[in-house]
């Protein structure tokens, strides 16, 4: 039971950074830095809140949290492939944008600095009620966004190795000067692969969303990063950057689990993921090597 | 891609003969006024979605920043901040190298400042304390910015990447320290340092009292100035410089590469870690938590525009600081994050202009000269 309530906690954890995580191995194949997942995870969930309350149904949360993410992701696009804007600075500004203007915009709808009133979200099974612990803990996953956050690296890996598009995005991302050569459109690749990861990471904010029943000031806390970190640490392979995303949500499972213990303090555990990703970027072996024309959209 | 075709209808698109003295002044204005331009419109918008009137709003946001003493202490005091970590920034891109880490590299600062400032004994006299204390600040930045620079040096480590999470690291780190070990009851804060305090500036002229504008602000102009002379009359700086602009180039030319990184953010860490004093020696006299949340994100914002020049710095951090300041200003009327949201148009404005102005400028002297 405890072993199950653990791989329980850390799928539930771990959904945020998959679906994110998903989105930035998406955007840096074709040669975006994902460094705005924090800022789309964002978007996403507080539209995801508003798009859940005023209808009350969270299958409409989900698709106004993937327009959220979408739109942010567009302002990202035109920046940064359109005018070819540097995309550090961009990335970070939209981080920035995400945090202010669903501020803003909570003030505005809600009155409120710091929550949205309680939205519904998927308790299908949990009303139902007292079977105990083992009930309560897999009631948790009988959401469909579970099975979608499952799914999503799956379907990146689907779509990058088995599909034409997925080869055009890995030249992109390598070679565009040779992709471009072969008559790759390679801005409309990246407009694509920047958008698509846009949505996938806003269903991780609409997931934190609907999970706690309302949107909460910056409530994403860095998930975006530890997603990113994922994929860094996880060399750009959607294998190994899902191992990287549970390896994470583990971490932070058992530093929750063994709380009363004060073994280490939670500080210390919050930086395996960052440490790691560090290591894996400087490794002497078996290196992290980002696809090599990352980055470099301001370059015609 | 269509490269070719772009850049003859470029050529095409190009209406006028731009004599090249024009274009050099439009290039470092264009795209700020463009972003500020931009900024207003978006601010326009936010304000009518909350039922007031834009103009009544920007006046008081004038107000309230350059209208009065206060407002303008206040503007002083979050630009000293801004200056050191725009320095910072910019000194680190001069080299080529992008530093994201300002934001962990100012908070060890302010951290390191207030140890030393409690480590000294009571009644340390002002003239041993306080370059003791700034010595603290730049130690301690530059020791984070170390990991980044000595990774990058070593093995090509991705700076962006590294500082990001540096940054991660340090706030966890310095998180743990207050939260268990240093702070005072009750509180996110350590206790009050024994010596170091940097004056106030309304201790000389009376009208600024109550902001916080102290002579800190000496240090912060101090070190744009010392930028500008590192960077543009030293050896030092022109291989810095050189390193930036063709890391290559300069390795042929007998440049160290790696260890004129590692200089360089060494020296970025220094500068931001500086900024840290502002609060600490200068306002509250004891290190808190989050004292200055997104002050190293900004100063990406104050270099980018600031064109990475020491006096563009100064200048551009004036703005962003006149901008946070006036969020508090009309705070009562529409939500102060309304310039939040207004600084990330004007970064991202100015961001995307950049390429594009210097591209048509480029476009308008080729055009001249031919």
């Amino acid at each position: 039971m405890i072993v199950l309530a653990f791989l329980v906690q850390t799928l539930r954890i771990a959904i945020p950074y998959l679906f994110a995580a998903a989105g930035g191995v998406l955007s840096e194949r074709s040669g975006v830095i994902a460094l705005t997942l924090e800022g789309w995870m964002l978007t996403g969930a507080f539209t995801a809140t508003i798009g859940t309350y005023y209808s009350g149904s969270p299958w409409v949360g989900i698709l106004c949290g993937i327009g959220g993410g979408v739109l942010a992701a567009l302002l990202h696009a035109v920046a940064c492939i359109r005018y070819r804007a540097d995309q550090v600075v961009v990335g970070i500004a939209i981080n920035l944008l995400a945090v202010g203007i669903t501020r803003f915009f909570l003030r505005l709808a809600f009155d409120s600095s710091s929550n949205s009133p309680r939205v519904p979200g998927f308790d299908w099974i949990a009303q139902s009620g007292d079977g105990g612990r083992e009930a309560v803990v897999l009631a948790s996953l009988a959401n469909p966004l579970v099975v979608l956050a499952v799914l999503s690296l799956v379907f990146v890996a689907w779509l990058l190795y088995r599909t034409p598009f997925g080869l055009r995005l890995r030249a992109v991302g390598e070679k565009p000067e040779a992709a471009a050569s072969l008559g790759i459109g390679v801005n409309r690749v990246r407009w694509i692969a920047v958008l698509g990861a846009g949505a996938l990471a806003s269903l991780g904010g609409t997931y934190l969303a609907l999970e706690q029943h309302q949107f909460t000031d910056s409530m994403t806390a860095g998930r975006g990063f530890i997603a990113l970190a994922a994929v860094i640490f996880g060399k750009w392979e959607p294998r190994r950057v899902a191992v990287a995303c549970l390896l994470f949500a583990a971490a932070e499972t058992l530093q929750i689990q063994l709380q009363g213990l004060q073994l280490i303090p939670s500080q210390f555990v919050e930086m395996i993921p960052y440490i790691l990703t560090i290591v894996a970027v400087a490794g002497a072996v078996g290196r992290a090597v980002p696809p090599s024309a990352l980055g470099k959209t301001s370059e015609p | 891609m269509s490269l070719g075709m772009e850049q003859v209808a470029e050529r095409k698109g190009t209406p006028s003969r731009l004599p090249s003295s024009v274009a050099r002044l439009l290039s470092p204005l264009l795209p700020p006024l463009t972003a500020l331009l931009i900024a207003a419109v978006v601010g326009d918008i936010l304000i009518l979605t909350y039922g007031q009137s834009p103009a009544d709003v920007f006046k008081l946001l004038i107000e309230g920043t350059w209208g009065n003493a206060y407002g303008l202490g206040q503007v002083i005091y979050k630009a000293t901040t801004l200056t050191f970590t725009g320095l910072s920034v910019a000194l680190a891109l001069r080299a080529g190298l992008f530093n994201i880490g300002a934001e962990g590299q100012l908070a060890m600062g302010g951290f390191c400042a207030a140890l030393v400032g409690l480590i000294v004994p009571v009644g340390t006299p002002a003239v041993i304390a306080i370059p003791l204390c700034l010595a603290g600040a730049a130690l301690g930045g530059a020791g984070v910015a170390s990991v980044p620079g000595y990774l990058k040096a070593r093995f090509g480590a991705s700076e962006v990447i590294v500082t990001i999470m540096v940054n991660l690291i340090t706030l966890a780190f310095l998180n743990w320290v207050i939260a268990t070990k240093l702070n005072v009851a009750e509180s996110l804060h350590t206790a009050e340092i024994h010596a170091g305090a940097v004056p106030r500036v309304s201790s000389m002229v009376e009208a600024f009292r109550g902001s916080a504008a102290n002579f800190v602000l000496i240090v912060a102009l101090a070190a744009a100035a010392y930028a500008w002379w590192y960077l543009f009359r030293t050896r030092a700086g022109y291989d810095l410089r050189a390193v930036g602009l063709q890391p290559e180039a300069a390795e042929y030319g007998g440049v160290k590469v790696g260890s004129v990184w590692l200089r360089a953010m060494l020296m970025a860490g220094a500068l931001a870690g500086l900024g840290g004093t502002n609060y600490v020696l200068g306002y509250k006299q004891y290190y808190e938590e989050g004292f200055a949340a997104g002050a190293g994100f900004l100063g990406i914002a104050v270099a980018l525009v600031g064109r990475n020049h020491p006096v563009g710095v100064v200048i551009a951090a004036l703005l962003f600081a006149t901008l946070s300041q006036g969020g508090l200003a009309v705070n009562a009327v529409v939500p102060k994050q309304m310039v939040d949201v207004l600084t990330a148009v004007v970064i991202i404005a100015v961001a995307t202009s950049v390429p594009e102005v210097q591209r048509l400028l480029k476009g308008a002297r080729r055009g001249g000269e031919s």
